[in-house]
């Protein structure tokens, strides 16, 4: 399609504002002004509408597609979760409100939503308190470990490094690294965290270990069955425990992150608690934390009063600070809320159970098609391998000809030609099923016809497309031709 | 169960194909000392019911005061076709485009978005977002410290607090030097900063127009940071971009900018966005997501994601940031709020409000002891001198239905006296006069 | 052209030195821009830069994966194939020709580099 640019008409003013006011240049000083106007579209509103339903319809999306995007969480997003997020009490209100007058009265709505969250939150995770700020799950990892290195430091000690498992997603040691520490890079063995690998990081870096990071169940969708020792072997030298959330949704109700000996936990609000991914953003990382790392969790924080009011709380001596503007991304939260409201304790615990039957089943359906390298039973998500000969990247592009989104393909980086899967549990049996034909389908295909299958895909709006000459050649606006 | 579509029939189906009695027997890997003690939660609701608590709460906020409330972040008409677009499933549904097959509609979406922002800024290329103007102005920050390989920030006091309380933050546990250069009067002090400059300078920060809502030209400024090899960073207002001198026009080498007024709610906070813009030369240090044009096996143009080897997924600790996501959805918003604007629209918008603001401080500096802060030049939000504490006067103008500013004293200790006062397109011309009648019945 | 030439010493981190006096010629080996594939980009070090054996010096980029340059040899960077700019391609086409990344007026004796044998078997063992 044409970019909004091609279709722009010079003059095809908007009028957006009916305004009697005087240009800026009868109000500013003209060194002060820009030389030419932005070169932004010039549409009608039926040509901006035209051209966006356009785009559109050049999207898999989850209301359209099967989008078993592996670690990501694709599951249905209910409606009336927009509903309530877009109220105008909400969508209106500006954050500052609640800072001026006394004890923001004026956003008791607001405030009682980002409590009764934290609440809920609270009772699922085990974990004393939470913060909003977060805007998505990296940031949340980034305030995590801010968080671990503020309690070292408050206890007067100087520590540089933190433990990640191999299988980690890429975030955990870019945002350890973020925050100025070291990472140690911890061995796997059978998928898992090899105690022995971890002993041995412990004895030589022992006093200088911030913590560990888990992701668990880990991004191979395998439960560390050896946690308890883990979390005995870091508490020897006071090394905190932080969880990545990202798999939460395999877990729900059956095993909270409190009650396991983690000290910190980032929860991803668009995967776990169905908002809407939105193309890539925006998402919504709480974290959860510990009663003894609480002090240090970023400021404002929401509190109540005894009368039952909502204020915030900004006395907090020892917070690491503000990692974002005011208290996150509310519309998120909203959103989240209104979802845990709907399904109770005994729906979330369901989602769990039913997340992890799809996935099992899925799994087991498709031990005969694809290479499939831990026969235990997997939480929410499970790994293949493309059968011999076979590479990932075609099975991924002839399902996108099978009108099926593809699984997250090489990730993790330590299982080879890795298909990583993660159905949900919304999706219904005969989605599944249909999903097993349709890679019986591409696999044996690609045994008979491997050049069919690198042809792939034929359906879709493009083709391949040639990720290196972009690369190289870096056209990144309708101005760098 | 809501959401779950399984029969009980299909259920033992599915659990004998797995080879497990229960749906408990799935969780057999959890260590028994690491199940749940509790998980003590209320029962789920209706739908009607979720929805009546909501309406409840939403009513409980007083989204009728009449307001004046920017500091950054500004209240806006928005075009109802950004929500019908943006509220079109395809987009809102679908995940980062790692497919770029069946991810056209976003990837180009984004492209075009980086198109818009690159010409309003006047910048050579734009990324796809990060989460908002705070950690915009951070991550151009570490594109300064990475790229000189210096560890001193050099930046202006008159840059919004809010940011930099959390340029603060994020920079605790690196060897980062942050050395604010105090503001005179709701200046910048120009000469102070240039002479804050040195060689160990990675990266000088300005905001344009300021908080205190004043407009300046950092042209020498970035000249003297680039004698000395360190960028010149600017966080902008993307309304008054629409006639402001550019950063392009500054040289600065990043320009950032918090996102919320190009078609974002104000949703008592966020989600926002963030943008940011550098000159080609820096393209390589920046963060997060960039999408690229390319051309399919049969010639035809589509868009891909690029540059990803700088990114967390490919080199990890050594990644130019830990950014993930990008915030799709509010970019989305911004450029199709840039396109049914346009650049006149926009213009206008921006001529509208300082014309607005202009009424305002006529009428309140009729009052007695009101006056300007400092005469330079402003444009939609201003900081006046009250004769009293601002706090007191704004407490006093909530009971009357009035959010009239933000009182800076809480960010700049001996400015209490000073009201930040902002107009938009939502503000009538009776709400200033409504304002003024009211706030000289208190003076 | 064989992919092991025997005028040049390697490392064990795929890099490559070819001895010319004083100074020293250096790139990365077929087999590193084959395990990286397309190359889109090569981070070169500037001129006069210091360079130290075993520490990095740059870095190679594909579309899915980078890597870290460690430089064979320690002294300073004396020139740097401007190639490499506009056409990273040619770190495929050509590693031990138009593809060398530098010339660095050696400061100390190259030490610890293989010969063309026992790098061909480093990479074999490493393949396997």
């Amino acid at each position: 399609m044409k970019t909004i640019f091609a279709e722009s008409v010079p003059g095809r003013g908007s009028r957006f504002i009916e305004s009697d006011a005087p240009t800026a240049a009868q109000m500013l000083p003209g060194e002060l002004l820009r030389a030419k106007p932005p070169r932004l579209p010039e549409c009608s509103e039926l040509d901006v509408v035209r051209h966006f339903t356009g785009l559109s319809s050049l999207n898999y999306s989850v209301d359209a597609n099967f989008y078993p995007l592996g670690s990501c969480t694709m599951k249905y997003n209910p409606k009336f979760t927009e509903y309530v997020a877009g109220l105008p009490g909400f969508a209106r209100l500006h954050p500052l409100l609640a800072q001026l007058g006394q004890g923001a009265s004026q956003t008791q709505g607001a405030l009682r939503c980002l409590y009764d969250a934290e609440m809920l939150l609270r009772e699922i995770t085990g974990m004393e308190a939470f913060t909003f700020q977060p805007m998505a799950g990296a940031n949340g990892e980034f305030t995590g470990v801010s968080l671990m290195a503020a309690y070292h430091r408050s206890k007067g000690r100087k520590r540089g490094r933190m433990l990640i498992p191999d299988s980690a997603h890429g975030t955990n040691p870019a945002s350890a690294a973020l925050a100025g520490l070291e990472i140690v890079n911890v061995e796997s063995r059978d998928g898992m965290v090899a105690p022995e690998a971890l002993a041995a990081h412990m004895a030589e870096y022992g006093d200088d270990v911030v913590g560990l990071m888990m992701t668990c169940p880990n991004t191979l969708g395998l439960m560390e069955t050896h946690l308890p020792e883990i979390v005995e072997t870091l508490r020897k030298t006071d090394a905190l425990l932080y969880y990545d959330g990202a798999n939460m949704n395999a877990v729900l109700g059956k095993m909270r992150v409190g009650d396991a000996g983690f000290d910190v936990v980032h929860l991803n609000l668009h995967k776990t608690f169905a908002t809407p991914h939105g193309g890539g953003g925006p998402g919504s990382g709480p974290v959860g934390v510990s009663a003894r790392l609480e002090p240090f969790l970023p400021g404002p924080r929401v509190a109540v009063r005894r009368d039952g009011s909502f204020y915030l709380n900004n006395n907090l001596p020892q917070s690491i600070g503000s990692i974002g503007p005011f208290y996150g991304s509310f519309a998120v939260v909203v959103k989240a809320l209104a979802y845990m409201l709907r399904l109770g304790g005994e729906g979330l615990e369901r989602v769990a159970e039913y997340a992890v039957l799809n996935a099992n089943y899925l799994k087991k359906r498709l031990e005969d098609v694809l290479d499939i390298p831990f026969a235990r039973l997997c939480a929410h998500e499970f790994v293949a391998s493309a059968p011999q000969g076979l590479r990932a990247l075609d099975i991924a592009k002839a399902l996108l000809d099978r009108g099926f989104h593809a699984p997250t393909i090489y990730f993790p980086l330590i299982v080879k030609e890795c298909l990583m899967a993660e159905p949900t549990e919304t999706e219904s049996k005969q989605t599944l099923d249909a999903y097993v034909e349709a890679l019986k389908e591409t696999v044996a295909l690609g045994k008979n016809n491997p050049e069919a299958l690198t042809m792939a895909p034929r359906r879709t709006p493009v083709r391949r497309l040639d990720e290196t000459a972009a690369a190289r050649r870096m056209t990144l606006t309708d101005d760098m031709e | 169960m809501p959401f779950i579509p399984h029969t009980p029939q299909e259920v033992e189906e599915m659990l004998a194909v797995v080879g497990v009695r229960s749906l408990d027997e799935l969780f057999a890997d959890i260590p028994p000392q690491m199940r749940s003690r509790r998980f003590k939660l209320p029962r789920g609701q209706s739908e009607a019911a979720v929805c009546a608590f909501f309406e409840d709460m939403a009513a409980a906020d007083k989204t009728d005061l009449v307001s004046f409330l920017g500091a950054g972040y500004y209240a806006h008409n928005i075009p109802k076709a950004v929500d019908a677009i943006v509220g079109r499933s395809e987009f809102y549904t679908a995940y980062t485009p790692y497919q770029a097959e069946c991810s056209q509609g976003t990837l180009q979406a984004i492209f075009e978005f980086q198109t818009a922002v690159s010409r309003l800024l006047e910048m050579d290329c734009a990324n796809a977002s990060v989460y908002d103007g705070g950690t915009a102005m951070f991550e151009a920050a570490m594109m300064a410290v990475r790229s000189t390989r210096r560890h001193t920030l050099v930046v202006d006091e008159a840059v919004n607090p809010i940011w930099r309380g959390m340029l603060t933050t994020y920079c605790a546990g690196l060897a980062v030097n942050i050395k604010t250069v105090p503001q005179r009067k709701g200046l910048s002090d120009k000469q102070a900063l240039c002479a804050a400059l040195d060689r160990d300078c990675a990266a000088v920060i300005v905001q344009n127009p300021n908080f205190f809502g004043f407009i300046e030209d950092y042209t020498s400024v970035f000249a003297k940071a680039g004698e000395l090899k360190a960028f010149g960073i600017i966080s902008v207002y993307p309304v008054m971009q629409a006639v402001l001198k550019t950063p392009g026009e500054m040289n600065a080498a990043v320009a950032v900018a918090e996102g919320q007024s190009l078609g974002q709610p104000l949703n008592f906070g966020g989600p926002y966005l963030g943008l940011m813009a550098c000159k080609k030369e820096h393209i390589r240090q920046f963060p997060g997501r960039i999408v690229g044009r390319a051309t399919d096996l049969d010639g035809k143009t589509g868009y891909v994601l690029t540059l990803q080897a700088r990114e967390q997924h490919i080199r990890r600790a050594k990644a130019t940031s830990n950014i993930c996501s990008n915030q799709a959805l509010c970019a989305l918003r911004a450029l199709v709020h840039m396109s049914l604007l346009g650049p006149e629209g926009l213009a206008r918008q921006a001529e509208h409000n300082m014309h607005l603001t202009r009424q305002a401080v006529k009428q309140l500096t009729a009052l007695k002891g009101v006056e300007l802060l400092n005469n330079a030049p402003y444009g939609n939000e201003v900081a006046l001198c009250l004769p009293e504490p601002a706090e007191q006067i704004v407490n006093a103008l909530i009971a009357k239905g009035f959010a009239a500013g933000l009182p800076v004293g809480r960010y700049y200790p001996d400015m209490e006296n000073i009201l930040l006062l902002a107009c938009t397109e939502v503000n009538r011309a009776e709400h200033i006069a409504m304002l003024a009648g009211a706030m000289g019945g208190l003076l | 052209m064989s992919h092991f030439p025997t005028d040049i010493l390697y490392s064990k981190t795929h890099e490559w030195m070819r001895r010319e006096g004083d100074e020293a010629v250096i790139g990365i080996s077929f087999f590193a821009q084959e395990a990286l594939g397309d190359v889109t980009y090569v981070e070169t070090p500037q001129e006069g830069d210091t360079l130290a054996a075993g520490e990095e010096f740059g870095s190679v980029e594909s579309v899915k994966a980078a890597s870290e340059l460690i430089s064979p040899v320690s002294g300073t960077v004396v020139a740097v194939n401007a190639v490499l700019d506009n056409a990273p391609e040619t770190l495929n086409s050509a590693p031990y020709g138009e593809g060398w990344i530098a010339r660095v007026k050696l400061s100390a004796e190259p030490a610890g580099l293989m010969d063309a044998a026992a790098y061909e078997a480093h990479c074999a063992a490493e393949k396997h």
